[in-house]
């Protein structure tokens, strides 16, 4: 931390490098110093804290895909982590470094957002808790400050009553999505009780479609209600577009994999 | 920027280096230039296409984005290893027989994934074992090839 502290505006921190080597090696980005953590063994834990899922700095993605963690939340890591990189990509690729790199289509960061994670970011003046919505500034950003680094994320544990689905368009295996929704949904009495739908790839930053989310509550999902809620999501998007996509496509895309996201949690088949 | 370079020894193929490295050279460099290994092909150096794949610790890892200098206290497999070990003598002919190359340039990085694949999982499922492949680039085989070669060599396997 003194060595980061001291060489703040120079350094970065390299965690798995599947982000920041690829980056200097197309030289998009020259950090004069890299402090490599590879060899805190202590950083590279994924455990259940009472109901608190915890991240270190160093835990693979690998790692936080096959945790087992009970309930719902165990699921949708499992059905996340299969959608990042390549194998070889997750073994060495971290869960905090992939939050801290901060790509706006980037699997972690949406589930961050979606499931209401938060970031432990420590400095020389000790540690401090940011919520998911306070860490993305924009693409590529976050709100760390100078010679803070993430030594942890923390990810509420699902109650039961809890149910995931996800969908994803990329153009290849492997590749970032273009568009990603995670949808989370807590059903009590057949209804839905609360709603959240994270977007990744349709802004600088992972977003909930909110205007989506309060159609839901109470509410018993079908067919027209998810098509309502994916026009409402796409209504709310202002995508950027790219060579990946067009804005235009990015908005069909959230139109489409909304009501697909909530169908497989609902299970409508 | 700094030239200085530190000592590093590392394993290779069970083979042990004491090296000068400049901490900025990646792990494929310097098998390649260091010590010789030139099976080990950089091809995008950007952690796309996987033809610099080796083993560390077992592990398939993309050594263009790895610096050598973390690579200490690592075992590290190269083609070179598994070749002259015998470990992959069935791999290497199931992509003989099912044309799994034509230029050979991604082959090596093909041969160490697979094996590491394999030996994770013996009895990978068909899309799965896709899934795995779909991390390295060939653009002369179109890839089913590839599939049938390292199919054929987990269904030899998985049935003894």
């Amino acid at each position: 931390m003194r060595i980061l502290a001291e060489n703040a505006d120079r350094a970065k921190i390299l965690a798995g490098g599947q982000s920041l080597v690829p980056m200097q090696n197309l030289r998009l980005a020259r950090p004069e110093m890299l402090v490599d953590i590879n060899g805190i063994d202590s950083a590279s834990f994924v455990m259940v804290d009472s109901d608190v899922l915890r991240i270190g700095a160093l835990a693979r993605h690998i790692q936080v895909e096959e945790a087992r963690v009970p309930g719902p939340l165990g699921g949708l890591l499992e059905e996340v982590g299969r959608q990042v990189g390549h194998l070889p990509i997750r073994l060495r690729g971290t869960f905090c470094g992939s939050l801290a790199h901060a790509d706006p289509a980037a699997e972690w960061c949406a589930l961050l957002a979606t499931a209401k994670g938060n970031v432990v970011a420590r400095g020389l003046g000790g540690d401090r808790v940011i919520a998911a919505d306070d860490f993305f500034d924009t693409a590529f950003t976050t709100s760390l400050a100078l010679g803070e680094m993430v030594v942890e994320a923390r990810l509420p544990v699902l109650s039961e009553d809890w149910r995931f689905g996800t969908a994803f368009l990329s153009r290849r295996a492997g590749d970032f999505a273009v568009v990603l929704v995670i949808a989370l949904i807590r059903v009590v009495e057949e209804k839905v009780a609360e709603a959240r739908i994270g977007l990744g790839g349709v802004s600088d930053r992972p977003v909930r479609a909110r205007s989506a989310e309060a159609m839901l509550v109470g509410e018993r999902l079908n067919r027209e209600l998810l098509e309502h809620a994916g026009r409402a999501a796409a209504d709310g998007v202002e995508p950027l577009g790219d060579l990946h996509g067009t804005a235009e496509f990015r908005r069909h895309l959230v139109k489409v994999l909304v009501p697909r996201a909530l169908s497989n949690a609902w299970g409508l088949g | 920027m700094s030239r200085a370079t530190v000592p590093v020894t590392l394993e290779v193929n069970g083979e042990t280096w004491d090296l000068e490295v400049e901490p900025r050279w990646s792990l494929a460099e310097v098998v390649r230039s260091r010590c010789g290994l030139t099976g080990t092909h950089l091809g995008c150096e950007q952690g796309i296409c996987g033809s610099c794949t080796v083993l560390v610790d077992g592990d398939p890892v993309r050594s263009c984005l790895i610096y050598a200098v973390q690579c200490r206290d690592s075992r590290i497999t190269t083609i070179e290893g598994l070749a002259a070990g015998g470990d992959i003598a069935d791999l290497m002919e199931a992509f003989s027989i099912h044309h799994g190359l034509q230029c050979g340039f991604c082959t090596p990085g093909f041969l160490v994934l697979a094996s590491a694949v394999l030996e994770r999982d013996p009895s990978i499922s068909d899309g799965d074992l896709e899934e795995a492949l779909s991390s390295n680039l060939c653009r002369c085989t179109g890839y089913y090839s590839i599939i049938k070669a390292v199919r054929s060599v987990r269904d030899q396997t998985s049935a003894c």
